[in-house]
């Protein structure tokens, strides 16, 4: 027992990892929300009048709209008018090649233990990385431009594909969506944009990597994922951000498109500063994540880990409008400290035969509050639509708390939804039938912790699950005894 | 105020000043105006806007007066094979010339007595429960004496006649002391057609090693808008069983609440509704567990055809101090039509580690299997699709412990069903 208090008492005052920032001189807008500001990143960023327009009228549509309060999460507002929301690492002219980009900068990224620098890679993996407002550098681009994949930072994509970006953006999650997603289109700065050709199966993973470096400033970023007809893509995200006291906002916006027979696979692990362990500062994570299965047998996975940010509020969801379309959504999170987390899904089955599977872990340690928020809805047309659902949650100390909170709608009939949910600590039988095989019971605790988690790690690529793996053992070995 | 409530003829209900249980009627008034009614946004009403039904079919509300009631007319309304004593209301005020004497237990009207009244259904909960608690008429204070058991049944008849007054506002305040037992069954009894609105509030106070049965059936017109809220206070050892069945009726509410306070205390809840037509049920249950070692179990289930839908939403909170908790809920659905439909939402709300809680929820319609099994067998589509509904009814029906009206019971569902087996 107190060697299980050690570790926990080691981890829960354990420094995060990523907590440093770098100084270099930046490239910022003024502090403050309005019209003028958008017409400074717009132009800043050589935007076409469509592009600029189309922000102007999320700007109206965001003053309109009030900070929703429905989310079982605690925090003080944000003044909007006291952020940044631009600011980008200055450099000379826009890099051609990986060797032009700012040594200091790829430092930044070394030192996360991402390397830009593809000819060191024996395994591909191509990474299109944001620093704040801007996306650095994008790897491995002429081998996928060879499939005719495009894979490039959001702004690059406004220019040299403005017909695609025209035709998707927003199709997903329209301006009108929700307070944070209007507040991104309005002001959204970079982002990571990619399209798969019809019929191509991407050969590697694409990877955006997101890193908040400078104070007071907020992080917008869209992510736009275009999969034609037959074409397969798997896309991974993760993000951190260094340790200041004051709360940041993040709020992203995800677009997924999937043509019909396509398949798009969706990994985060997100590692946003969480606060120290009292609570002080850490990232307000207010993410809209949208998949849309536009044609029929196309498929959309989301999976993530969720360890980070003091305040996450975040349901990716799939729009199942194809016949025979599937969602998928695995999801772990984890809460420790102050952190507050209300995450979840939403399944919308539209067309006939879709189908739809539901498998979130939550674990909550310390004082923090991990609810699970989530939403199957089977509208009149979905014949035979088939849900499966499971929640549960693991609880460890005395102060923290889980939430479930299921919304299921069904109006046709020949629906199935099935919808479970447990919530326990780590039952003593099953340390006991460890133990009684000669496991100890830190063994035993680990074993049970991994067997909890792995339905949802398993879906992970390796590299995202071996750094996944990592950051549970941290926050869960030796915390229940 | 809201200008939804100015316009709205129940907030004219507010005007008249009540007799007794001023400061009772003051609090309740208070907590009405301060929440108002609930509009479509309203998280606990999303799916069940009262406000909008009630203003659609009433211009006005007055409050139902009491009427003279026969024995002809309680006998004759009793349902067959009843074995037990009775409590005789109508329009929500209690009638002590037709009533049984029982031994052991008192009854006498609110307004002979001083209640805190709203001390375990709170009237900042529920705006409904404020609207009675400001104007309800009548009602009853049911004590149940110390060490009693009651051998039989009670059934709480209560006679709705509409023409007295539309809006029907019962109130019951029943109180057990130590080690009492008693079975209740409770079911209106509609006289005349015409529209109403009934707003009950039940106030339940379990003693300790108590046990408590709770058997209502709703089986209303097809007009009647129904809206009751149930609390209950269960203290150590104690027992609290719930068995609701919902039938009919227009739109149909139902708050239960069980506060388990002592340590080994029990709270179960069942339910089952079989709707149609346009009937619109609504179940909404919560669960407080504030004390280590009490344990909840719950199981609802729904069979809905035509345009009819049902509506479940069950909450289990558990504090911080209720270790070793066990609370279950599971609901259940089957849809029989197109234009049926279902809202529910399990919830839980955990703030303690050593507990063990589980939710279970389901939507979907008959095995195909096992229909095919019966007709191979000889036993018609209808009959056999009557046969399984029959059954997945029955494990809700089980935990009736009184005889006679679970065949009561069987016999009102194997009418709807078709299968009269019998």
């Amino acid at each position: 027992m107190s060697k299980d208090n050690e570790i926990l008492e080691e981890f829960t005052t354990k420094e995060y990892e990523h907590g440093w920032s770098v100084n270099y001189e930046a490239d910022e807008a003024p502090i403050g929300l309005n019209e003028d500001i958008i017409k400074w990143i717009s132009a800043k960023k050589e935007e076409p009048q469509w592009l600029l327009n189309w922000r102007l009228k999320a700007f109206d549509t965001f003053k309109k709209m009030t900070e929703p309060e429905w989310a079982n999460v605690h925090y003080p507002k944000i003044d909007l008018q006291k952020l940044r929301y631009y600011s980008a690492p200055k450099q000379g002219k826009k890099p051609k090649t990986l060797d032009e980009v700012d040594p200091e900068l790829l430092q930044i990224y070394e030192r996360l233990g991402i390397n830009l620098n593809e000819q060191k890679r024996l395994q591909g993996i191509a990474v299109d990385a944001v620093l704040d407002s801007v996306s650095v550098a994008t790897t491995f681009k002429e081998t996928l431009s060879k499939l005719g994949i495009v894979f490039c930072s959001f702004s690059e994509a406004v220019k040299e594909h403005p017909e695609l970006v025209k035709k998707y953006l927003g199709s997903v999650v329209p301006i009108t969506d929700n307070y944070y997603a209007a507040l991104n289109s309005a002001v959204f700065s970079d982002g990571s944009f990619c399209y798969i050709p019809k019929g191509v199966r991407c050969p590697m993973e694409l990877s955006t990597y997101f890193r908040i470096n400078a104070a007071n400033t907020g992080q917008f970023e869209r992510t736009l994922i275009v999969a034609e007809d037959e074409s397969y893509v798997s896309y991974l995200e993760g993000c951190t951000a260094p340790q200041r006291d004051e709360n940041q906002l993040h709020a992203a916006v995800v677009e997924i498109y999937a043509a019909t027979n396509a398949e798009v696979k969706y990994s985060t692990v997100q590692n946003w500063f969480p606060g120290d362990k009292n609570g002080k500062g850490g990232i307000y994570n207010f993410v809209t994540k949208r998949g849309l299965c536009a044609g029929d047998h196309s498929k959309i996975s989301w999976t993530q880990v969720e360890t980070g940010s003091a305040v996450t509020w975040k349901y990716p969801s799939c729009v199942l409008k194809g016949d025979y379309s599937v969602g998928e959504f695995y999801s772990v999170a984890v809460t420790n400290n102050y952190q507050q987390a209300d995450t979840g899904t939403k399944m919308i089955h539209i067309g006939k035969n879709t189908k739809s599977r539901i498998v979130s872990k939550g674990i909550s340690a310390g004082k923090s509050q991990n609810s699970y928020r989530g939403q199957v809805q089977v509208m009149k047309r979905a014949h035979n639509s088939r849900n499966f659902s499971q929640c549960d949650s693991l609880l460890m100390g005395d102060r923290c708390g889980a939430h479930t909170f299921p919304y299921i709608d069904i109006n046709n009939p020949t629906a199935k939804v099935e919808h479970e949910a447990t919530t326990s600590k780590i039952g003593e039988d099953q340390i006991f039938y460890c133990n009684q095989r000669g496991i100890d019971t830190e063994d035993a605790v680990a074993l049970i912790v991994n067997g909890y988690a792995k339905e949802v790690l398993n879906q992970l690529p390796m590299e995202f699950a071996v750094e996944a793996q990592k950051l549970l053992a941290l926050t869960l070995e030796g915390s229940v005894g | 105020m809201s200008t939804l409530l100015d316009t709205h003829p129940l907030e004219k209900i507010l005007e008249n000043p009540q007799k007794d249980f001023h400061s009772v009627r003051a609090m309740g008034k208070d907590a009405f105006l301060k929440q108002g009614l609930p509009s479509a946004k309203a998280e606990e009403y999303k799916f069940t806007n009262l406000t909008k039904k009630l203003s659609q079919n009433f211009d006005s509300f007055e409050i139902a007066a009491d009427f003279e009631l026969t024995e002809e007319q309680v006998n004759h309304a009793i349902f067959e094979g009843f074995d037990g004593y009775r409590l005789v209301f109508a329009n929500g005020y209690f009638h002590d010339g037709l009533s049984s004497k029982i031994e052991g237990l008192t009854i006498s009207k609110l307004e002979e007595s001083s209640l805190p009244l709203g001390s375990i259904a709170k009237a900042e909960k529920d705006p409904f429960a404020a609207l009675n608690q400001a104007s309800f008429e009548g009602g009853a204070q049911i004590a149940l004496a110390k060490n009693t058991q009651i051998d039989k049944p009670i059934l709480i008849l209560n006679f709705i006649n509409p023409s007295n007054g539309n809006l029907i506002q019962p109130r019951i305040w029943f109180e057990t002391g130590d080690f009492g037992e008693a079975t209740f069954i409770e079911q209106q009894i509609q006289l005349e057609a015409g529209d109403y609105f009934l707003n009950e509030v039940k106030e339940i106070k379990g003693g300790r090693n108590s046990h408590i049965h709770w058997y209502r059936i709703q089986n209303e017109g097809k007009d009647a808008i129904s809206m009751s809220n149930i609390e209950t206070d269960i203290q150590q050892d104690a027992t609290f069983t719930s068995v609701n069945i919902s039938l009919s009726g227009h739109m149909v509410r139902n708050n239960l609440s069980l506060n388990l306070l002592g340590s080994n205390s029990e709270g179960n809840m069942y339910g089952l509704y079989l709707t149609n037509g346009n009937t619109h049920v609504d179940n909404h249950t919560n669960v407080d567990h504030t004390i280590p070692h009490a344990e909840s179990n719950e199981l609802y289930k729904g069979v809905l055809t035509d345009n009819s839908r049902g509506v479940f939403n069950g909450k289990i909170f558990v504090r911080q101090d209720a270790q070793k908790t066990n609370a279950f809920q599971q609901n259940n659905n089957i849809l029989l039509s197109e234009n049926a439909t279902v809202n529910t939402k399990p919830q839980l709300e955990i703030w303690a580690d050593d507990v063990k809680c589980s939710h279970g929820c389901t939507t979907g319609q008959l095995d195909e299997e096992a229909l095919f099994y019966l007709q191979a067998r000889g036993i018609g589509k209808d009959k056999a699709k009557g046969l399984l509904l029959y059954a997945f009814a029955g494990e809700v029906l089980e935990n009736i412990k009184d005889d006679s009206f679970k065949a009561y019971c069987i016999n009102l569902i194997q009418e709807r069903l078709g299968t009269n087996l019998s």
